[in-house]
């Protein structure tokens, strides 16, 4: 992992109104990390992400995403940058094929990348003989796949997944992360947030949301040795006790 | 451009893949001009009637002929006396009965006024009516052509004149509210619920966190519906002339101009429902009551604006529809052109602005 930043977060702010979903929080994401964003529901870690992607301007303080800065150069951030929402964001009554080659088209990838890309993705997946069927009746654990692999057609340097294993089977998820594993491998960065405290083992840093700020920010294995306790679910359960 | 027509593509295969699209865009503009062409219509056909002649003279009978002559009646029962009327009524035979005067003939030459009542049956108040109008257009007929002939000539009481659709034909009023009836669902309703739809499904975010900017998505989703509008029209003009008679006076030209000008404006309606609305149903909802049922009710399709309260007159000039029908009508029955509706048009024009400016200031995309 080098130390080459990649997100670079200060002082940043959203209010609504009287309401401070995000309050003042900094800091870094360094270039090929898996970066686990972290906080119960209603913490905050939705609000800042969009800020990061791009689709809600910050209220105060600024964010440099890929080397943009989503004040000011949100569209180039968004051209750099992968995603994939908590619903899953593909079109159930187009096939693997059309959701590929619409996907590929809206980044700007030409017909011969689009091409090639599929023929890549479907052989990684092993979904040579679904390409035609459509996406609504693949079962829930490849859509999830799929959609990763669809978020990165356009090589983003840094890929944001928003709770992106809800709701399938342990199995599932296990060989979702090793795709997460092997991105990161070719030095991809993944911002990526959970509810998953497991999951949350997996990252090589996390960050923990209560109440609209940062309350803790390192590699599972401090915060665990920080706190004395011998999993992430009993770190989170020390902070959100102490906030309160 | 590549990636607008990609998206583009996209957004033809949701409405071909889905049974319901496809149906309310293609099955019901031809259902419902069937529907107001021949079924729901104010014409009469071969309406039964009774007469009852008090006179029973040449003249009469010479009206009596030309009654029976006519599609519009058929002569069911002669009857003797007034006090068989309120049992054949009841007996829901016949829905008018016609009543010659005593001594008719005579009369006719002597005051040069001959009297005949006609009684129908009210409790359908639009047949009634039309009946009136129809034997009235029999009687002025006859007294027409007994004028030729006679010097001097029997007084006629009533002139009535009947221009543009000398035959009543509900044709003319309905291709056009049809039209703009079709042209409302499509591109607003339509366009509404596509919107929402994606933005239920959390697909909107996906395109929103893409390069393609906000209003690349907009328009991407609301140019297949313009399409789809425009061979709507189509559709419903051609079946307006070819089956229904429907005369097309003015310019097509000009009536394609202005059909598209609505159609912008109800997609521009539709924009600014789906800013609001958070799920296709709401989008639905607001589709229908905001929209379907003004156009039907407000616009004067179905009802005259002339006859409404006057509160309702007034609202009724903020429906849009009621501008388009007007100048479709001008158009099509007139031979209107550009310098008889600049009006109408401007306000067409007017609102459209006014749509689209709102939309944009409502252009909040909330994502929960």
């Amino acid at each position: 992992m080098s130390q080459e930043k990649i997100i670079a977060v200060k002082n940043l702010s959203k209010k609504f109104g009287n309401f401070i979903a995000v309050n003042d929080i900094s800091f870094d994401v360094y270039k090929g990390e898996i970066f686990g964003f972290l906080g119960a529901n209603g913490a905050g870690k939705t609000t800042a992400m969009k800020m990061l992607i791009g689709i809600s301007k910050p209220t105060s303080g600024e964010a440099v995403v890929a080397d943009f800065d989503v004040n000011f150069q949100a569209e180039m951030v968004k051209k750099n940058i992968g995603y994939m929402s908590q619903k899953f964001s593909m079109y159930d009554d187009l096939t693997i094929k059309e959701n590929i080659t619409f996907f590929g088209g809206i980044y700007g990838l030409s017909r011969n990348q689009i091409k090639e890309k599929t023929a890549q993705l479907i052989s990684d997946l092993g979904l040579e003989n679904e390409l035609n069927k459509l996406v609504g009746d693949l079962p829930l654990g490849w859509k999830q796949k799929l959609s990763f692999s669809v978020a990165l057609l356009h090589e983003p340097k840094i890929v944001f997944l928003d709770e992106p294993t809800g709701g399938v089977d342990p199995i599932t998820r296990r060989q979702f992360w090793e795709m997460i594993y092997a991105e990161a491998h070719k030095g991809t960065t993944i911002f990526v947030t959970t509810h998953y405290m497991d999951e949350a083992e997996y990252c090589d840093r996390v960050s923990i949301m209560v109440e609209g700020k940062i309350e803790a920010l390192e590699s599972p294995k401090n915060l665990k040795q920080q706190y004395k306790v011998t999993s992430m679910n009993e770190v989170f359960l020390k902070l959100a006790r102490n906030v309160e | 451009m590549k990636r607008f027509l990609g998206f583009i593509k996209k957004e033809f295969y949701h409405i071909f893949r889905d049974k319901r699209s496809m149906f309310i865009l293609f099955g019901m503009p031809i259902a419902q001009i069937m529907l107001f062409g021949f079924a729901i219509t104010n014409e009469i056909n071969n309406v039964n009637i009774a007469i009852l002649d008090k006179s029973k003279d040449s003249e009469t009978q010479k009206i009596i002929n030309k009654i029976s002559a006519s599609k519009y009646f058929h002569i069911e029962e002669t009857i003797n006396s007034e006090s068989q009327i309120q049992s054949i009524f009841e007996k829901g035979k016949v829905k008018a009965v016609v009543i010659f005067e005593n001594h008719f003939s005579k009369n006719l030459q002597t005051s040069k006024q001959g009297k005949v009542q006609i009684i129908t049956d009210a409790t359908d108040p639009n047949i009634a009516n039309t009946i009136t109008n129809y034997t009235n257009a029999i009687l002025l007929n006859y007294i027409q052509e007994v004028n030729k002939t006679n010097i001097p000539t029997y007084s006629i009481d009533t002139q009535t004149q009947l221009y543009y659709n000398p035959e009543l034909k509900g044709v003319f009023t309905f291709v056009p509210g049809v039209m703009t009836v079709i042209l409302m669902l499509v591109s607003a309703m339509m366009t509404s619920i596509s919107i929402t739809r994606e933005k239920e499904l959390g697909t909107m975010e996906v395109l929103l966190v893409s390069p393609l900017n906000p209003l690349q998505v907009i328009l991407g989703k609301v140019f297949p519906y313009v399409f789809l509008s425009i061979i709507n029209a189509t559709v419903i003009v051609i079946l307006g002339v070819f089956v229904f008679g429907m005369p097309i006076q003015g310019s097509l030209f000009l009536l394609a101009a202005e059909s598209i000008l609505f159609i912008i404006t109800a997609l521009s309606l539709g924009i600014l429902i789906s800013n609001i609305a958070q799920t296709q149903q709401t989008a639905m909802m607001m589709s229908l009551m905001g929209l379907m049922l003004p156009v039907i009710i407000l616009s004067g399709f179905i009802f005259p604006i002339s006859s409404m309260p006057l509160p309702l007159q007034i609202i009724s000039n903020i429906i849009p529809a009621k501008w388009f029908i007007i100048i479709i009508k001008a158009i099509m029955l007139k031979g209107a052109t550009i310098d008889i509706i600049w009006k109408e048009t401007l306000i067409l024009i007017g609102m459209t602005l006014f749509f689209i400016l709102l939309s944009i200031k409502k252009y909040k995309i909330r994502l929960e």
